[in-house]
Formats: structure tokens, sequence, C-alpha cells
């Protein structure tokens, strides 16, 4: 199923990054190459298959729930493109 | 002993020659430094850390000189550049990890570390380990240091990791770390003639290692020689905590493994890896490589992957959809590049838009759309089933064999620049090194012969989870066989 410059638009709006007009048409041909190279997938069946998510151990372990990290404030900070007062700082969100 | 002498000795030599003091750590690292800056031209390295490097060495001969060496005490390594390294530069070869220098130091690099070995430095790499050429970096694309005879066109080293095989292959770093998420380790091993490990799902940390798909990504060793590899990955392995996918398993002592023992191992070979357009070279070196292993006492058995082809088509999903995920965190807010915008939102996309080269923005993009809102049962839990059965053709392919002999990819190192316009021509070098990663599996690829036109060819040997020592037994044997004793066009410390 290609994909059109609309969904290719409504895409990158959803991952966050910036396109512009000329580059919707040529990345829509793209990703519309790939997906339909993957397709190839339907012709297996899978019913009644669980999906894998990992090779590892099906359940995750657990730990005690106490402090085991932290007090490293500033050496976080240090590589903030922009910090004030403890905090990260980005531009105003709320009028 | 001359700088040049020292550069070509092995890890298991080297390590020898500082046991028995014919040279010092600091000796060693000094003539690497040197090699590093010759090098220079492959473009292997991002950041060089050679002042590190000679600290580093002073510290393992003051315990080399009082009789307590640790195992890897002396031993120059270059950290591919996804590892993060406190208080050094880490970019992942991306523009968008800007200046970040890391508060802390992944498990891998610490437990190195610990060990004794030295780094040498940061090594380039596809950006965000999404490539199978390094040369998508930021920080410019790795040469080969093998070039074909009477052609001067520069190769790619294969990738992801190309800088730290480059740099093993041209005698820059004794032995270096990669990841290999779809092939990343083994297919620039077999690019650049060198031996590269993807071990068990679980058996190093992905802990500080900078993010591509967490279910595939699989740190692991790259060295000389099968033995140097197994050296190196002893030090790398075992149970960290802070890694909820890394296995709670002792670590063996895998160097005792290479014992040159494989008679009645059944060795088998899948028939679903006989390609279209797998030239016919590469056919032959696989068939030779099972006469070697039969001579060598184990059986071959044909066996049946059924679901080989689908691999691939299933690793780009699943990969692109956690790597969507996992670089939704470059936001412009905590770490690395930021472009001011109007607002918010605006600095989001405006950052993402300068620091994501086009690969990473591509995949990026599929996996966010594999993962939207009516696409995410079609493409995502598909491709997640045909995961599954992929799984399951392993499962049953190792109640009849041991291990599985294959060839690492179905080319040798083509030209930079070559393979760039269609991108699904560049997926097809990790065709054969895709499985292994999706079922977690301990993969190997040494170097076993060289193509019509003089570049190395790598066979893969594939075990079951954890049981890289009989992979490394295996491949032990095979190396032994094949005598592969060839060097690049460049290397330092050689006559140019």
């Amino acid at each position: 199923m290609p994909l059109d410059k609309a969904t290719v638009a409504h895409i990158a709006t959803l991952a966050r990054i910036r396109l512009s007009e000329s580059e919707l048409e040529p990345l829509a041909e793209e990703l519309s190459h790939i997906l339909t190279w993957v397709e190839q997938l339907n012709e297996v069946d899978t019913t009644g298959v669980t999906p894998m998510a990992s090779a590892a151990a099906a359940s995750l372990p657990l730990r005690d729930d106490t402090v085991s990290d932290g007090g490293c404030r500033d050496a976080i900070l240090g590589n903030a493109p922009s910090a004030a007062r403890g905090f990260f700082t980005v531009p105003k969100v709320v009028e | 002993m001359s700088d040049s002498a020292l550069l070509a000795l092995n890890l298991a030599e080297a390590r020898d020659g500082l046991a028995h003091k014919m040279f010092s750590a600091r000796e060693l690292a000094a003539a690497y430094n040197d090699a590093v800056t010759e090098a220079s031209p492959l473009n292997a390295y991002i950041t060089p850390t050679p002042e590190r490097a000679l600290a580093m060495a002073d510290t393992a001969d003051q315990r080399l000189a009082h009789g307590e060496a640790l195992p890897l005490d002396g031993i120059p390594v270059a950290v591919k550049d996804v590892f993060c390294t406190k208080d050094i530069l880490t970019t992942a070869g991306s523009h968008i990890l800007d200046g970040f220098h890391p508060p802390y130091e992944s498990s891998v690099t610490e437990k190195l570390w610990r060990a004794g070995a030295v780094m040498l430095g940061k090594a380039n790499l596809d950006e965000f380990a999404m490539g199978s050429s390094s040369t998508t970096s930021w920080y410019g694309p790795v040469e080969n240091p093998w070039r074909r005879p009477g052609d001067n066109r520069p190769l790619v080293p294969g990738g992801s990791s190309g800088g730290s095989a480059a740099a093993v292959a041209a005698h820059a770093a004794l032995a270096a770390t990669g990841t290999d998420t779809g092939g990343s380790i083994r297919q620039p091993a077999s690019f650049c003639g060198i031996v590269g490990l993807k071990p068990t799902y679980g058996r190093c940390s992905r802990w500080g290692v900078v993010a591509y798909a967490s279910s595939l990504d699989h740190p692991g060793p790259m060295g000389r020689t099968v033995r140097d590899a197994a050296i190196l990955l002893r030090a790398m392995a075992g149970h960290d905590p802070r890694d909820s996918t890394s296995a709670p398993v002792p670590v063996p002592d895998f160097e005792a493994a290479l014992d040159g023992d494989i008679k009645g191992l059944r060795v088998g070979l899948p028939r679903e890896y006989r390609v279209d357009g797998m030239p016919r070279e590469i056919e032959a070196l696989w068939q030779q490589g099972g006469e070697w292993l039969r001579a060598a006492g184990a059986e071959p058995v044909d066996i049946s992957l059924p679901m080989t082809k689908y691999a691939l088509p299933a690793y780009y999903i699943v990969a692109l959809a956690e790597a969507s995920s996992n670089l939704a965190r470059y936001d412009g807010v905590r770490f690395g590049l930021r472009v001011e915008g109007d607002g918010l939102e605006d600095m989001y996309e405006l950052t993402r838009a300068a620091g994501f080269g086009g690969e990473v923005r591509r995949r990026v993009l599929i996996g966010t759309y594999v993962l939207s809102a009516g696409y995410y049962e079609a493409y995502y839990l598909k491709a997640q089933r045909v995961r599954a059965l992929i799984g399951r053709d392993f499962a049953t392919a190792f109640e009849r064999v041991d291990c599985i002999l294959t060839p690492t990819t179905p080319s040798a190192a083509f030209p930079i620049g070559e393979k760039s316009g269609d991108p699904i021509e560049m997926y097809l070098n990790d065709v054969f090194t895709v499985p292994a990663n999706l079922a977690g599996l301990p993969a190997i690829s040494v170097p076993a012969g060289l193509s019509s036109d003089g570049l190395p060819l790598g066979l893969q040997i594939t075990g079951r989870a954890f049981d890289e020592e009989t992979v490394l037994r295996v491949a032990e044997v095979l190396e032994r066989a094949a005598q592969f004793r060839h060097l690049p066009g460049f290397f330092a410390g050689g006559d140019r």
C-alpha cells in the first residue's frame, strides 16, 4: 500500500521531524518502496502464532524498590543545551 | 621490539609478551597511538584518546610489575562510539549528539577497564549503528584498509561497526568492541578480514550503549583471531542488574573451549542460504568450509530453515519500530543538539530535522508508521509472529545439529558510494546475519578466504543460545584450516 504525501506529512508530525514540502514526494516514493518490499510477510501463515517481542526470558526481574543511584543533578544538567537554577529550560509552553 | 613487530602481534601474543616483560604496556600503547595517527586517512576513529591510553597503560604496567596482572592488562582496544564513556565525547556517529559527554560509563566498557584494557579511542560507525557500510556517519565515511589489487577506489569496511573493523584490520587497534543489531559486527568483520562475534542476547549488558533496537542490539568483541574474540568476550560478558534483559548465567572461560575437538559434532548447512545472485565463489567457499570441518571429524548435515527469506523484512519492521521509539529521546532538551524555533514543538521538529541524517530519518519515519494506529497489527505484530517462526526454525534445526555453517555475507566489500541509491539493495547485505539477531543466538564470522578480486570473505558459525563455547571451538577449527594470513593493502607499521 503506497504512501501518499499527506500520510508522510502526518508520520513526520508524529515523529517530530520537520520536512519541507519538496521532501514529501521523494520520501513517499522511498518509503512506499520499502513498505511494499516488507509486505511479502503476508505470504506467511501466522495463524495462532504468539508474537515474539524478545529473545530474553519472558518475565522481567524485580528488585527491591530502593534508591540505587542519584544525587548527580549537576552532572546530568552538564549536557543540557540550556539549563538554569538546577532545571532544564525550554521555550515557553504556556502563555 | 620495533613498532611494526609490536603492532603485528595478536591479543593473545601481546598478553604473553606483556606477562614475560618483553615490552611494557606503555610501549605497546605508544605504538598503537602512533598507529591510530598513521591510520587516520581511514577515518576509523571519531575521537582518539592517546593520553588516556598512556595513563591506563602506566597503571597496567604497575600491576604487571607487581605480578598482579589482570586478564587484559595493557591491551589497547578501540570502542565503538555507541558505548558511553564517562566524560569522553560519545556521538553514535550522529550530529544530534553534538558535544555529549556521558556522566557515566557503559557496563561493557567498565568491565573492560576493570580487566586492565587500555582505551585507544572511540571508533566511527554508521549513524546510530543503522547501516551496513559505515558511510552514514556525521563524521564522514570509514574506509576499508583493503583494496582490490589494481583498483584505487576506496571500499566500505561494512557496517555498522566499520570503524572498529577497519582499525583492527589496519593494526590501529589490537581488538575492539562492536554492536550487532542485524549483522553489524559480523558483516564488517567479514569485509575487513577479521573475527567478529555476536554473543547470545543477554550475554553482554546493553546498559550505557546508545540504543538502536533494544530487542536486537548485541554488544560483542572483534579481534584478529578466534582466540582474541574469546578472551575479549570473557571480559565483556556477565550479568548486569542494570539491564533487565541481561542473563543471570555464569561466564565460562571461553578460551578454554578452544581445544580443537569437534569429532562427532553435527554441523547444519541450511539449503535456503543458496540465494539468487550469490557469487559462485562464496558458495564454493561455504562448501570448502563444510569439507574442512568434515576433515576435522565433524559431520555436515543438510538442514532447512524455511523462514530464512522472511527474516530480513521481519527484521526491518521490528528494528525500525523499536528505533522510532528509542530515538524519541533526542529532542534538544537534555543533551546534544538544539535548534531554536518558535515554541517547544517547533524546537523539537527543527532539532530532529537538523540532527538526524537521511538513513536515520527514513528508519524513524517507517518505524513511526508501522506503530501508528491502524497499522500496528498489520505490520508490527505480523513481523513479531514471523520472528517467532524464525526462532522455531532454529529450535527445530538444533534438535538435529550442534551448530550451523553459512557464509557471513552474500558479497565482498564494495566501493564507497555504490549501493547508496536503493536502500533495499543495501539491506540485502544482512540477509545471512539478521536471523541470529531475531532469534538471539550466538554467531561468529571468521575470515576464510579471498574473493577472485582479492578481498576477504567470511564464514559464519551460529550456535545454540548461551553455547558460545561450541561456536568458538568450531570457529577456531575453521580458522586453522583456512590459514587466512593475508594482510590488507594498508596497515599501520607496514611498508607503504
